[in-house]
């Protein structure tokens, strides 16, 4: 894509090691980050997989110190450019926040306000960061709305964000992030409540600006199709754990884990048989308060052996390939060869069966 | 937008013939109400009666007498006479409105002020203990009645029978333009007591609905933009401000038409304390102008909020 995914990646922007954010409830401590790795680098994109509740959204926001307030037990650290985000007082987070990290979420109308002209709540988004006059700002929000495709920026400044279409408001909230030129914009479901033809112009937009700005973006996202388009790099999460993680590339021609591929089967494809079937992944995903044992996916998974039920897989490098790296109890060889029935368009039943003498039940 | 406002007005002048309606019959219909009765004298012989009825036009059908009421009212702005002191309804209404007028401004400032400040700070720290402790004593004041509010006052801080002799007690009312310092002082303990109880609803209202306006995605937002926190709450503020803004509105109306309790304790001659003795002494026309007066606050204070919520919500809009 562009020019710095390409080149051998030095020290990465971001880099989350071990990340643990954990809320207390009445019913219980909620587990709602498990100790995630990964990182990003300068005008690259990662995209992080999951069903909602995956702890996905938890653990952007921690990032950006946004979960503090709500009782957060955070650990682990979060090395932005360096620095501890983690650990960091709140005044040195806030002057980040906006500036070099930005964030756009889910919903574009519940997440402007209201009651501001779409000029205000850029132009303060502007000052909250730089000492520039009032008019200068404004000439700056006219700007950011024309650099986001929004015609006539110079009128639609004066608008309120119920004034705007969907995908214009997605815009403009992009436009917001982008105020202080981040270093990081973090997406957190940008294009889920936009229709689909609204969601290509989105993602073409967020790629168009990630050429011309040089950053790099963390998508977070339950669809697959997006990360597709986005994504250089993807982090598959499930139950507050990373369980995958690969090169987009990698992780399309050869998932690993029986979570992805549940994944991939459940979306439809154009190019497939019409008569193929969308495979949804049974069950629900687990409550965060009291986790399953073992492997957390293991009452869901089709090729569950007893003994997945007692031991918890760490995430490690598939053989040969170092930077793939899967948390799954399953032997590599069984695992390709599972995927390789799946892919012919088997069931998993039948892909067991298939691949059943070395599986046999401990 | 404009005639949206005159379609509220017009619909504002046809509640009021209903009111002026309802309580003409109402006041007709009372047992005691017959005002020839009660001014003919501790015997009164029924020729006297008559005469007294012809006077006042009481012998003409109900009917009739209705419209000439109506007929004065909305054409000449004329509402009668008093039956006692036989002067204009409107120079009584016009003497006593000033007392009335002041002591709700008074109050009104004093409970937005302060019932917003306690609830913007409860609703930031809640279930602390500055925030129980406050919630507390609202939940004491809004219980307290404030005819029973106002004696404790008295009891307390009157210059004259209080135990602490601070503030000036009952009847030291007088004009603002007689004595500006005066009024001010007379005024403090009927400002308080009638404050009290709103002040501490306007505080609950206002951390509940600040504490779900926190809440909300866009201050999610406007943190993720690194605004500093108080930004962050005077946005929330913004948006939690209008629904209190509604029932300020109608208060503030509601009270304009008398405050009858805080004005009888403390002997203030408003509109509540004139119509109050109206109708201890059957005097209909006084009650009839104190009625429509009122009417037409409430009237006038639903139309104001209604048009300031488009100004307040830019995605109210009136057609």
């Amino acid at each position: 894509m562009s020019a710095a995914a390409s080149s051998p990646p030095g020290e990465p922007l971001l880099r989350v090691e071990e990340l643990r954010v954990e809320f207390p409830s009445e019913d219980g401590l909620v587990h709602a980050v498990d100790g995630i790795t990964y990182q990003v680098h300068s005008g690259r994109t990662l995209g992080i997989v999951g069903e909602s509740g995956s702890g996905k959204t938890v653990s952007s926001l921690t990032t950006l110190g946004l979960t503090r307030r709500q009782g957060a037990r955070i650990s682990g650290r979060i090395l932005f450019e360096g620095q501890d985000l983690v650990t960091l007082p709140e005044e040195q987070l806030r002057a980040i926040r906006g500036n070099d990290v930005a964030m756009i979420f889910q919903d574009p109308l519940s997440s402007l306000h209201p009651l501001y002209k779409v000029g205000k709540q850029l132009i303060e988004a502007v000052r909250a960061h730089r000492d520039v006059s009032k008019a200068q700002a404004r000439a700056r929000a006219v700007e950011l709305l024309g650099l986001v495709g929004i015609p006539d920026p110079a009128r639609r400044v004066d608008e309120y964000p119920h004034e705007f279409s969907g995908g214009m408001r997605q815009r403009v909230m992009i436009a917001m992030a982008l105020a202080n030129e981040p270093k990081l914009l973090i997406a957190d479901e940008p294009t889920t409540a936009l229709d689909v033809t609204v969601q290509a112009q989105i993602l073409a937009l967020m790629e168009r600006l990630q050429r011309e700005l040089g950053m790099a973006i963390v998508i977070i996202t339950h669809d697959l199709g997006v990360v597709a388009e986005m994504a250089d790099d993807i982090a598959v999460m499930y139950a507050g754990r990373i369980v995958e993680t690969a090169s987009a590339a990698r992780m399309f021609a050869a998932p690993e884990h029986p979570y992805t591929w549940g994944l991939l089967r459940s979306i439809p494809r154009l190019n497939g048989p019409r008569e193929e079937d969308l495979v949804p992944i049974p069950g629900t995903p687990p409550s965060l308060i009291s986790r399953p044992s073992g492997c957390h996916f293991h009452p869901r998974c089709p090729y569950a052996q007893p003994d997945h039920a007692r031991i918890d897989p760490p995430l490690e490098p598939v053989p040969d390939e170092p930077s793939h790296h899967v948390a799954c109890l399953l032997e590599p060889d069984v695992r390709r060869n599972l995927w390789v029935q799946l892919r012919a368009g088997s069931t998993p039943e039948q892909a067991l069966a298939e691949v059943e003498p070395p599986v046999a039940p401990a | 937008m404009i005639r949206y406002i005159i379609r509220r007005l017009l619909w504002g002048v046809a509640l009021l013939v209903i009111v002026a309606a309802l309580t003409f019959v109402l006041f007709r219909i009372l047992p005691t109400g017959n005002p020839a009765l009660l001014r003919a004298g501790r015997d009164p012989q029924p020729k006297l009666v008559k005469e007294i009825e012809g006077i006042l036009g009481l012998n003409k059908p109900l009917l009739v007498q209705f419209w000439d009421y109506l007929k004065e009212v909305f054409f000449h702005f004329n509402f009668g006479y008093s039956y006692y002191s036989q002067e204009s309804v409107k120079s009584l209404i016009a003497e006593r409105l000033p007392a009335t007028l002041s002591l709700t401004v008074g109050a009104a400032v004093l409970w937005i002020v302060s019932g917003l400040t306690v609830g913007v700070l409860s609703a930031l720290r809640r279930h602390s203990f500055a925030d129980r402790v406050a919630m507390g004593i609202s939940l004491v004041l809004i219980s307290a009645p404030e005819f029973w509010l106002g004696l404790i006052f008295l009891y307390l801080f009157a210059s004259d029978i209080g135990v602490v002799k601070i503030f000036p007690g009952s009847g030291s009312y007088v004009g603002i333009t007689s004595d500006p310092w005066k009024w001010f002082t007379s005024l403090i303990m009927p400002w308080v007591v009638l404050a009290a109880g709103s002040a501490a609803i306007y505080a609950r209202l206002m951390r509940g609905s600040l504490s779900e306006a926190m809440r909300e995605d866009y201050i999610r937002t406007a943190r993720a933009k690194g605004l500093p926190e108080k930004d962050v709450v005077r946005q929330g503020v913004r948006a939690a401000i209008n629904p209190i803004f509604t029932l300020f509105g109608l208060e503030v109306g509601l009270l304009l038409g008398g405050a009858v309790l805080v004005e009888t304790v403390f002997n203030i001659p408003g509109i509540g304390e004139l119509n109050y003795k109206a109708i201890q002494s059957s005097d209909f026309p006084v009650t009839q102008g104190t009625v429509l007066l009122a009417a037409m606050f409430i009237i006038l204070a639903n139309i104001v909020v209604d048009i300031a919520y488009a100004y307040l919500d830019p995605r109210v809009r009136y057609s």
